[in-house]
């Protein structure tokens, strides 16, 4: 295993343990003499704490302490922190680990108890008196915005957060206007529940002279060692946070939560670790959602199906506080209402919203699923506005030639809209389907037939640090690997990358392999943890190949530079006159004269015979700063099945063709590309959480919120297209496409397979009763 | 307390339980068999599922007290001297995890489900394993890897 590692389905080294349930998530770690934390949370979407009487709770079997958010007041160094405050107006409300006078949304914490077992914990948090005055709340954003509104913060006299706009240069409202169509559409996208399988936790133990160790299930440990030493004062060199095995994230664990900082206050308190972890219907009131957005979206075209101009504006909730990245979400999507189009004229206005509903932030694909719903779904509503195949129009508004900078202002690299379109209408058979749909509507079946598109592309690969800084987000987005031989030739590589599900063991050490002529077995992938990975910006928004793996092929240059000056050294040639190959340099024309690349790591421990003011070893780091986002793309096509009496859609196919740019494994690629389309779907057809008009969340558990289960969704048929991304590795990024292609797709079948009836749009998701009153209407 | 007596991965266990301990902390706390995991508290998402003598069971809607005098098998009993259950391998072979979560869960379903020779077709796969959800994979990879141990080609 050498130069083929790239572009080889290597199994995955984490299996092992993971198979055999020795996996290491927070909630499998106890110390000695840990103590359990439960959170006491507001039953009410908003209200004033009047008083928090916690005497019951402390005489209870077992506890060690509880606290009220007064109580631990003085413990905040500052606020959980918001990174990214899109104008510089941007309402940035205080947040604190627990509230002192006023709960903002139902699920708020507004105290804790600490007690020697999880059980006992429990017990003791309901035994806390908290007096509420229960308040008047809002969970709409459109209501949020009106005169009389109850306010979420009524110092801020507004529930409006922010209102972000781009532009770009000459007009769109004046190519509106000459436009030959215009077509208008309006959408609502619910808010989504993560449900990453495993719920957060913490462990934290704080050492006698401060040092603070946090276990978290964080997709963040750099991220959030450096938001720590913001909350709670403690400087991040006595911060450690490890990220153990963590069982998904999808962005809900990406954020700074309260939990963690309270762990670590406590633990500090109480001399001894402390431990929460976090249930499922806790998960669901306490855990970032994602989405809960309302778009009007408007085309301007010409009659032959050129579009001219897009306009967007969007109304984005943020929830009752900001978490970590919550107003910039929207903007990961505003250079996407274009998509895969050269449209030349654009407009995007965000407004956000403050509601008395748990936070939203990032759910998989931030921003991009919200922009590439409405664009899709338009570019449906425009093809029927102009009787064209909605195929037809979208390959006569593909961009095609590449680099291509967008009216928005960004640079595609690199794709290939049409190659994936077509390799997608050769897998499909739309000649077999349309035939299949007009027998069955020509029978008056009532199981009607429908086929969707969606043809996409996105920015990943997070992110080039001075468009962050352009953008007003707080930091960089560079990435950092360090690649170390050990004396005898086997390889650590260490990544500031970390994964919760992505396969980075298996992946970085296949780029490593295949850059260095190891065998993957001989490399091992380090990751988050901070003492052990100090460099790193963390995983989330596709970018841990597309940023990190980067970092790490340039590592390995520098490793394979340092290397060829040994041997040229040695074998007293020069570095020009070396070969490199299958892990062995070799003298140009002297093939005999070589020196394999695990005896130059032992001559480097070895320092007996370097050049010259050379340091011993053989260990090179590297950070990366990409210069662009990365642009995967493709052709999605879903076929469903609608019940037109009972409304039930059944989804009999899904076809995706992706450009992903070089798939280093191609099984763990399609993974990727499975698991995203689920999510997709999913958005499409079942999952929505639900909140009553004052901030009730109706849908509080699994058994409300509709996680598909096996049973809901098909075997996937995947294929790829290949344009290589603008980077040595020719890697985009993958972890997002599926959830941003998906659920327009879907949705687009549903609606196709009405439309005979004259159906034109069904909400999100596509119930079975949303799909029959949206028959129903049409029928009466 | 109460004094429950059961067999776990072919090992006797006399332990001392709460009448209100769900088998699943009975297994991850007063035996430290941690592979079986939590993942809800409405017995959806079936991340704790086990085998009770012979039958896959979510170990969190049955008592430890209920366990009394019972066999079970979680993942931690599943390899048989190092050598990973033809379901387990499966899974290996097909990349049909990636965060691992709900794995020990979904592998002891799936080796119930095959056992009873309900895994007769991908529809039925699907069908057998509903009580059990991920969040990663899709299922895509779950339904082929239980697919090939089955022997199932439709």
């Amino acid at each position: 295993m050498s130069a083929t590692a790239i572009g080889t389905s290597v199994k995955r080294k984490e299996d092992a343990s993971l198979l055999r349930g020795q996996g290491t998530y927070v909630e499998n770690l106890t110390l000695p003499g840990t103590v359990f934390m439960a959170i006491v949370r507001s039953p009410y979407p908003h209200a004033r704490i009047t008083s928090v009487n916690l005497d019951r709770a402390k005489a209870a079997e077992g506890v060690v302490a509880a606290f009220s958010g007064a109580d631990l007041a003085d413990e905040w160094a500052g606020s959980l922190p918001c990174a990214w405050v899109v104008t510089e107006d941007t309402k940035t409300p205080p947040h604190y680990p627990l509230a002192v006078d006023e709960a903002r949304y139902q699920g708020d914490p507004v105290a804790v108890v600490v007690a020697e077992s999880r059980a006992l914990a429990k017990d003791a948090a309901e035994l806390v008196e908290v007096v509420y005055e229960q308040l008047p709340s809002v969970a709409d954003v459109e209501k949020a915005l009106g005169d009389d509104a109850p306010l979420v913060h009524s110092e801020l006299a507004t529930n409006e957060c922010y209102v972000w706009k781009l532009e770009s240069e000459g007009g769109v409202d004046d190519a509106i206007a000459a436009a030959d169509v215009v077509v208008t559409r309006h959408y609502r996208q619910p808010r989504l529940i993560p449900n990453a399988i495993e719920p957060r936790g913490v462990m934290a133990q704080v050492g006698p002279t401060g040092e603070a160790t946090l276990w978290s299930a964080t997709q963040t440990p750099h991220i959030l060692r450096f938001a720590l030493q913001l909350v709670l004062g403690i400087p991040e060199s006595k911060i450690r946070v490890i990220a153990p095995d963590v069982g998904g994230g999808f962005g809900s664990k990406l954020q700074i939560y309260g939990e963690g900082p309270l762990a670590i206050v406590l633990s500090r308190r109480l001399g001894r670790p402390v431990k929460w972890i976090e249930e499922r219907s806790e998960n669901y009131v306490g855990t970032i959602h994602g989405r809960d957005v309302v778009h009007e979206l408007t085309f301007a075209a010409t009659k032959d199906g050129k579009i001219t101009a897009v306009k967007s504006e969007a109304w984005c909730a943020m929830g009752a506080y900001l978490e970590l990245v919550t107003p910039g979400i929207p903007l990961l999507g505003a250079w996407l209402y274009s998509g895969p189009y050269d449209i030349p004229h654009y407009s995007v206005t965000f407004t956000g919203v403050f509601t008395h509903t748990t936070p939203t932030d990032a759910y998989r694909g931030a921003g991009r699923p919200e922009a590439t719903y409405v664009l899709e779904r338009t570019m449906d509503a425009l093809a029927g506005e102009l009787r064209m195949d909605s195929v037809e129009l979208r390959r006569r508004n593909f961009v095609k030639e590449f680099p291509h900078t967008m009216a928005s202002g960004l640079t595609i690299d690199s794709g290939d809209y049409e190659a994936s379109l077509d390799k997608l209408l050769e897998r499909l058979d739309l000649d077999a389907i349309r035939a299949e749909q007009a027998k069955r509507r020509e029978s008056g079946d009532p199981k009607q037939l429908g086929v969707g598109f969606s043809t996409y592309n996105e920015m990943c690969g997070l992110a080039p640090s001075r468009i962050l800084g352009a953008i007003r987000y707080a930091v960089g987005g560079w990435d950092s690997a360090t690649i170390r031989f050990q004396p005898l030739g086997s390889v650590q590589v260490v990544v500031g990358t970390s994964p919760h599900g992505q396969s980075h063991e298996t992946t970085f050490a296949q780029v490593v392999a295949d850059r260095l002529g190891v065998d993957v077995d001989d490399v091992e992938v380090l990751h988050g943890d901070t003492a052990v990975s100090q460099l790193g910006m963390d995983t989330y928004g596709s970018r841990s190949l597309s940023v990190g793996g980067i970092a790490l092929y340039n590592a390995s240059e520098k490793v394979i530079a340092k290397a060829r000056a040994i041997v040229a050294h040695q074998l007293e040639v020069s570095e020009d006159d070396l070969v490199f190959a299958n892990g062995t340099f070799s003298v140009k024309g002297s093939p005999d004269r070589s020196m394999d690349i695990k005896a130059v790591a032992f001559q480097a421990h070895a320092a007996h015979n370097l050049p010259d003011g050379m340091e011993p070893g053989l260990e090179e780091t590297a950070t990366y700063d990409p210069a662009n986002f990365s642009w995967p793309g493709g052709a999605h096509a879903a076929v469903v099945e609608v019940d037109t009496e009972t409304g039930d859609t059944r989804l009999v196919r899904y076809v995706a063709v992706d450009d992903v740019g070089t798939a280093v494994n191609p099984q763990i690629v399609d993974g990727q590309v499975h698991g995203g389309i689920t999510q997709g779907v999913a958005a499409a057809l079942f999952e929505e959480g639900a909140y009553d008009e004052d901030g009730n969340l109706l849908t509080t558990t699994m058994a409300t919120y509709l996680v598909p289960s096996p049973a809901e969704v098909p075997s996937y048929e995947t294929d790829r297209t290949e344009t290589a991304g603008d980077n040595p590795l020719g890697v985009k990024g993958v972890g997002e496409t599926g959830t941003i292609a998906a659920a327009p797709a879907v949705i687009n079948a549903v609606v196709d397979a009405l439309s005979h009836l004259g159906v034109t749009d069904i909400g999100l998701p596509a119930t079975p009763e949303r799909v029959w009153r949206a028959i129903e209407e049409v029928r009466t | 307390m109460r004094h429950v007596a059961l067999t776990v991965n072919g090992a006797l266990h006399e332990v001392d339980v709460e009448p209100r301990e769900l088998l699943v902390y009975v297994l991850r706390e007063r035996l430290g068999l941690t592979g079986t995991n939590v993942g809800c508290d409405t017995s959806s998402c079936g991340s704790c599922t086990v085998l009770v003598n012979g039958e896959s069971v979510k170990s969190c809607t049955m008592l430890g007290v209920q366990a009394d005098g019972m066999e079970v098998t979680t993942i931690e009993g599943l390899a048989v001297n190092g050598e990973l259950h033809p379901v387990q391998q499966a899974f290996h072979d097909h990349h049909a995890l990636q965060c691992g979560f709900c794995t020990p869960g979904m592998v002891l379903a799936a080796a119930s489900l095959i056992e009873h020779g309900e895994a007769t077709s991908r529809a039925a796969i699907r069908e057998g394993l509903e009580g059990n959800l991920c969040r990663c994979t899709g299922y895509h990879n779950i339904v082929e890897a239980v697919a090939e141990v089955a022997g199932v080609t439709s």
